[in-house]
């Protein structure tokens, strides 16, 4: 890497000598209150990153159960400078756990990309990841980012073929690799030979990988992370936001603990 | 085929374009240009291509010179493109039978596509029976209602129609689950892309494919009046039939250009599906171009009485034309839509779909302004019969269909 990129150096360092976990939570579900307070649960859990979803109204790379997160956290009135606000006052708290912006391309565009990485960087935002936004479009928004010391996160899907070599030469801050077909939410089962494609990765990129889109389970983390640098977890814990509202916050952090603990192992535990 | 105009870089009209979609997608886009590359210039496959269009689809399409509405009007010549006449009957088969039978090509055995009216469905339908495709089609929930001819036509094609129940319920929330729907079945499935919309290259070959529509109406105008129209006009929902109306016009400056978007209720209300009047540049559906949005990028609901135009975005080529001035765009409420709608259908016995008579109402104020020696050209998409019942009940009649 030439450029350091200071969200980037921040991203990879939380990668350092352990597998790390990485929540997802969309931000004012069912208000911004409680998503602070699952934020604290997950970083006092053991979180390495934590990914703010800032929700678009029409969000393509959703299941089901982000869509509807999405669309309860609009009507409550969500906005990119409240979620920004948010981030400010945790990192006032002092939590130091890296921050990354799961959004759609036409949040920031709209906000302005200047502007919105400006705002991240103020606030402690470490890194962005729009699905929207393969490889070919990054121009888009990578100025701005660099400018700010944004991350701006590329994602690997099954089908990227020889795709992966050039977008895991470019990636910044680590790879997020889509686990399998289709959008994001629960699966029994994933098949795709992730293997082969991190090798791949590997063969291109020093940055670290981390799986996304259809983990839910300890033992699936564990599996998962046994392949890659770390696991990411959106649906899952969407849905216990959902089912316990406002009351969310602790049974999240139970969340993400018991799935810490399945990643590791117990030999981590002491 | 002929040059583009207007595009400076591959899948770019100025700024407009690109492909702004999940990675999952990316190579699925790029085999699609690819194929297209291939077959677009293959004499084999254009050969095919236009026997589907002049047997089956009944192209060439009429240019009716409108004799009695002229008169009427007391103003410019007013000459129709019937692509209401076409097979299934509307100027969606056009695109429909080239992207299937690239798709066929391609090694594809399974048709997705979004509707909104319905008409898209039912050609996407219509082609899949024909090529032995199967096909499933995304239709929101609320157009399911107010198109229930529409849907049982499609299955009586074979299709299956899943309504989509995910935000408005209504033609973006169906664009938005087809793409879904492709992350999670991709190697032999094609999505069939209705409209001049999504990322590239869909809105090239769909423009191309409706392009026959404006190739035919040119030289029909230059056979029957000696001359080119002094207008077209054509109604704008994501674009195609606009498009398709323009496009070789293009490059005869004197020509107007005039794409007719729904104002719904007006364009000084929130219910509106007016993209070029209300919205401003954005970035969806796999595509930079105009969105009908709020100030936080958020993409708003929109409405109009035509279940085609209700749509919140239009395609980049057209918000090209549009920065450009090549193309102007004018809103056109429900009301002037219906006034037409039932205009036409009394003065000429042609029943327009009410997509159509958004242009119909403004190409025939702009022909009252000008003069009996000038034409204009008005391209009626699609036929009304799918609309009679909704009309009915904006009228306060209730129909049982």
């Amino acid at each position: 890497m030439t450029e350091i990129n200071p969200g980037a150096a921040r991203l990879q360092a939380a990668f350092d000598g352990r597998k790390a976990f990485i929540p997802f939570i969309t931000c004012g579900d069912p208000d911004l209150e409680t998503t602070k307070a699952c934020i604290r649960q997950m970083a006092a859990a053991g979180a390495e990153v934590i990914e703010l979803g800032i929700p678009f109204s029409d969000p393509v790379a959703e299941g089901p159960v982000i869509q509807a997160a999405s669309q309860r956290a609009l009507e409550g009135g969500v906005t990119c400078r409240k979620v920004f606000e948010m981030a400010r006052e945790l990192r006032q708290e002092g939590l130091q756990v890296p921050f990354v912006i799961m959004t759609y391309a036409n949040v920031p565009f709209a906000y302005g990309p200047d502007r919105f990485m400006e705002d991240c960087a103020v606030c402690g935002i470490d890194g962005l990841i729009l699905p929207d936004l393969p490889f070919e479009e990054k121009a888009e928004f990578e100025p701005a980012c660099a400018a700010h010391g944004v991350a701006l996160i590329s994602l690997v899907a099954p089908t990227s073929k020889e795709r992966t070599a050039r977008i895991a030469r470019e990636a910044s801050g680590f790879l997020y690799l889509v686990s399998s077909l289709g959008v994001t939410g629960t699966r029994t089962r994933i098949d795709t030979d992730l293997d082969q494609i991190i090798g791949d990765i590997r063969a291109h990129s020093d940055n670290p990988v981390a799986i996304g889109f259809g983990i839910s389970s300890p033992e699936q983390a564990r599996d998962m992370s046994r392949k890659a640098d770390g696991v990411i977890v959106g649906s899952a814990i969407v849905k216990l936001v959902a089912a316990h509202g406002k009351q969310a916050p602790e049974a999240v952090g139970s969340f993400v603990r018991e799935m810490i603990q399945g990643m590791r192992g117990p030999e981590t535990v002491t | 085929m002929t040059e583009n105009r207007t595009q400076e870089t591959p899948g770019r009209f100025g700024p407009y374009g690109g492909q702004y979609i999940p990675e999952t997608l990316m190579n699925a886009v790029q085999e699609l240009e690819a194929a297209y590359n291939r077959y677009k210039d293959d004499p084999g496959f254009q050969q095919e291509l236009q026997t589907l269009l002049d047997d089956y689809a009944g192209r060439p399409s009429r240019l009716y010179h409108a004799a009695r509405m002229s008169k009427d009007l007391g103003g410019a010549q007013i000459y129709l493109k019937r692509e209401d006449l076409n097979h299934t009957g509307a100027h969606k088969i056009n695109n429909v039978l080239g992207q299937a039978l690239l798709a066929k090509k391609m090694g594809k055995t399974r048709l997705i596509a979004e509707t909104g009216a319905g008409q898209h469905g039912v050609a996407t339908a219509t082609a899949a029976a024909l090529l032995g495709m199967e096909c499933q089609v995304y239709m929101g929930e609320e157009d399911t209602r107010r198109q229930a001819l529409n849907v049982y036509r499609m299955e009586l094609l074979g299709a299956r129609v899943i309504p989509v129940t995910t935000g408005t319920a209504t033609l973006k929330d169906a664009v938005s689950e087809c793409m879904r729907q492709w992350t999670t079945r991709i190697d032999d499935t094609h999505y069939c892309l209705g409209s001049v919309m999504g990322p590239h290259p869909f809105p090239v070959i769909v423009r191309d494919f409706q392009a026959v529509i404006s190739r035919e109406s040119r030289a029909q105008m230059l056979e029957k009046t000696g001359k080119l129209p002094d207008a077209v006009v054509a109604c704008v929902g994501g674009g195609s039939n606009a498009i398709g109306s323009f496009y070789h016009y293009l490059a005869d400056e004197g020509v107007r250009l005039i794409g007719c978007e729904a104002a719904g209720r007006g364009v000084n209300t929130l219910e509106t599906a007016a993209t070029l009047t209300t919205g401003k540049p954005g970035i969806f559906h796999g595509m930079k171009s105009w969105f009908c949005q709020d100030d936080q990028g958020q993409i708003a609901p929109v409405y109009s009485i035509s279940a085609g135009l209700d749509y919140p975005g239009v395609g980049p080529e057209h918000a090209w034309l549009h920065d450009i001035g090549r193309a102007e765009y004018v809103p056109v409420t429900d009301e002037e839509a219906v006034e037409a709608f039932e205009y036409l259908s009394k003065t000429e016995g042609i029943i327009p779909a009410i997509e159509s008579a958004h242009a119909l109402a403004y190409g025939m104020k702009l022909a009252r302004t000008m003069t009996p020696d000038q034409s204009v050209l008005i391209t009626v998409s699609g036929r009304g019969d799918k609309d009679v019942a909704a009309i009915a009940r904006y009228r306060g009649k209730e129909l049982y269909d």
